[in-house]
């Protein structure tokens, strides 16, 4: 139990706590990197502006202090109820993904992921299904055109790719044979001859004997890179941020869902977008980039290495140190790599959005699935 | 170990008040809706019947009357839109014009 | 504490189930409570160790099947004075009566009258087994289930569709 809340704790805090407000930040900067001009650098304690990193407490500090309107005509209840709605799935999505392996210390076993439960991707999807019900209600219970436009466009492009994102993965599952998210990074754990399916064919003898040495981390990136793609552009449409931004369409139809939002009402839907970001970053590293795992280095190899020179508690935690720190390293990239998508695209047309779903991202998941079938049958596994 | 006799009346409950529902009201949304609930209920006797005698079969029923369900309410709510489209009313007491 | 859990799921159940249709003012409230009833199905189905049903309960018709509702509410636009009434007293009478005739039915026949539960194994209702069911016995069922699907997915289109 101690455990358990220790875990949470953790997650908690390093996602709401640290990469929350850094990311705020990091997107002003990234704005201000794009369009070629110095960024936020405005808010000031005593003098000290400490190149804009004041802001976030600046932030919510003026959101909590802000007038909260509820418009006339809306209904109070939903619309108190969906900020709430759509930053509850951000959070508890987290209590699945594993930021560290399993460690021994003599009889007790540690488990770095809050609830290693057999259907963690099945759970992850459903928790996603019910996001769309935040950005739905908020459109409907402010009783304002420009929010029902803006959650009628919501509600249909993240069902629609919700089905893409389900598919877009099947093939990954096809690979590592586990939705167990834990079980998924340590199939991941490991490296592969890029050529060896050649030896199904019986042509690997007739290569020269060094090719064999050309190893890859056997990650979800290098077994399925384009399912890698369809998923991180699938995950983050459902994530409503630009260049999937057609549900807030600020050109169209003001603010979309959330017009009528100030405060700290419109906060939480504020975090919640921005607390997505490393939701998105730390599911995608467990299922794509190996998670906890550091390439080329087994948690085994890494533990023979460590417990004889550091002795067998201390080795052991510093193996887990090292590798909760390269996953955060991992989110730390895909956060950048998707601020970088988001400050580089133009937005979508809302039809531009769903022809991608639907003409584009679906049948080539499923062509993806059929590859990935085939190639399983003829070599035995993806390796 | 959830008692398998209470999943069973809550099953009943359930279907009762969506047959209630569906026979009291006159909205057809809310009428597509109350037969859901009572796809619902059925299926939560399947799944504790599964439960009760250690097959899958019902598990395996419960997927099928998921999608029937799915298949149901996109034709329903196909319906219910043209109907709109035709009539401005979702009101079931006014499309009575098939009735004897 | 499973049993507490499973009686709370069924209070929000049925509290769900009976506002959405006792409620005769707003659609879309009663859309949420029936989606507050499907999130307690699918906590009872995992209750019940039915984990890939109790997951799926959630995805389709929490995730899906009721947005779907709430779209076409949001679609046609309905406020307030647009719905409905409910029916009269006659309507309410017939249908207040079938529930509490089945009800009652079940209220008679049902206690006592179920065996113990068998005792299942630790992956009983997982992922695998119920794939290796479906896949295996019941294959030919699921491959006509995508014709039924393309059917209604035809219909949909056709009866929505302003110009085809």
């Amino acid at each position: 139990m101690v455990e358990l809340v220790i875990k949470a704790l953790f997650m908690l805090l390093v996602m709401m706590g640290a990469f929350l407000p850094l990311i705020t930040w990091v997107e002003r900067k990234q704005a201000a990197l794009m369009q070629d001009r110095i960024g936020a650098n405005r808010a000031d304690l005593g003098g000290i502006r400490a190149i804009g990193l004041l802001h976030p407490a600046a932030d919510v500090l003026k959101l909590l202090t802000k007038e909260d309107v509820v418009p006339a005509g809306a209904n109070r209840v939903l619309h108190l109820l969906a900020p709430v709605i759509s930053i509850v799935p951000a959070i508890i999505t987290l209590a699945v993904i594993p930021f560290g392996g399993i460690y021994t210390y003599g009889e007790t076993k540690l488990n770095l992921v809050i609830a290693d439960i057999d259907w963690g991707m099945l759970y992850v999807f459903a928790v996603g299904s019910i996001a769309t019900y935040g950005a739905v209600i908020a459109g409907w219970a402010s009783n304002n055109n420009w929010s029902l436009l803006g959650s009628m466009r919501a509600s249909a492009q993240m069902i629609s790719y919700e089905v893409t994102m389900g598919l877009s993965v099947v093939g990954l599952f096809m690979a590592l044979g586990t939705l167990r998210l834990p079980e998924m990074v340590y199939a991941q754990d490991a490296t592969f001859r890029v050529l060896g399916f050649l030896e199904h064919f019986g042509l690997f003898e007739t290569l020269p004997a060094w090719l064999s040495w050309i190893t890859l981390p056997s990650w979800g990136i290098f077994l399925q890179p384009f399912g890698f793609i369809l998923f991180l552009t699938c995950i983050m449409a459902e994530n409503k941020r630009p260049p999937f931004s057609a549900p807030e369409g600020e050109s169209e139809i003001v603010a979309g869902y959330h017009t009528e939002y100030s405060g700290m009402r419109f906060g939480l839907f504020y975090t919640a977008e921005f607390l997505e970001v490393p939701v998105i970053g730390a599911l995608v590293a467990t299922l794509f980039l190996g998670g906890w795992s550091i390439p080329w280095l087994p948690q085994e190899t890494l533990l023979g290495v460590l417990v004889p020179v550091a002795g067998e508690g201390f080795g052991t935690t510093l193996c887990l140190i090292l590798h909760v720190l390269t996953f955060l390293l991992k989110v730390v990239v895909l956060v950048w790599l998707q601020m970088a998508i988001r400050w580089t695209l133009p937005a979508f047309r809302y039809d531009q959005i769903m022809d991608l779903c639907w003409k584009i991202i679906l049948p080539l998941s499923i062509a993806n699935i059929f590859v990935t079938g085939l190639f399983i049958l003829v070599v035995e596994g993806l390796r | 170990m959830v008692p398998i006799e209470h999943a069973i009346a809550l099953s009943g409950l359930l279907f009762t008040i969506g047959l209630a529902g569906a026979l009291a009201r006159r909205n057809l949304i809310v009428i597509l809706m109350s037969i859901e609930l009572m796809l619902n209920a059925v299926n939560l006797a399947l799944v504790a019947f599964s439960r009760l005698h250690g097959g899958l079969e019902g598990h395996v029923f419960v997927l099928m009357v998921i999608v029937v369900a799915a298949a149901e309410v996109a034709v329903g709510l196909g319906i219910v839109i043209s109907l709109f489209r035709n009539r401005e009313t979702v009101d079931v007491e006014d499309v009575s014009l098939l009735r004897w | 504490m499973s049993v507490t859990l499973f009686y709370v799921f069924a209070a929000i159940a049925v509290a769900g189930a009976l506002s959405m249709v006792l409620n005769v003012r707003n659609t879309v409230a009663g859309a949420l409570s029936l989606v507050g009833t499907m999130v307690a199905l699918g906590a009872i189905y995992v209750l019940l160790d039915a984990y890939l049903i109790g997951v799926l309960q959630i995805l389709i018709y929490a995730g899906a099947i009721v947005v779907l509702f709430l779209f076409v509410v949001m679609l046609l636009n309905l406020r307030e004075e647009r719905y409905p009434p409910a029916r009269g007293l006659i309507g309410k009478f017939v249908g207040v009566a079938a529930g509490a005739g089945v009800l009652a039915w079940f209220v008679t026949v049902l206690p006592g009258a179920l065996p113990e539960a068998a005792a299942v194994g630790e992956d009983f209702g997982g992922y695998r087994h119920v794939g290796l069911a479906l896949f295996r016995d019941y294959v030919l069922a699921f491959e006509v289930t995508s014709l039924l699907l393309l059917a209604a997915m035809v219909g949909a289109v056709i009866l929505a569709k302003r110009r085809i």
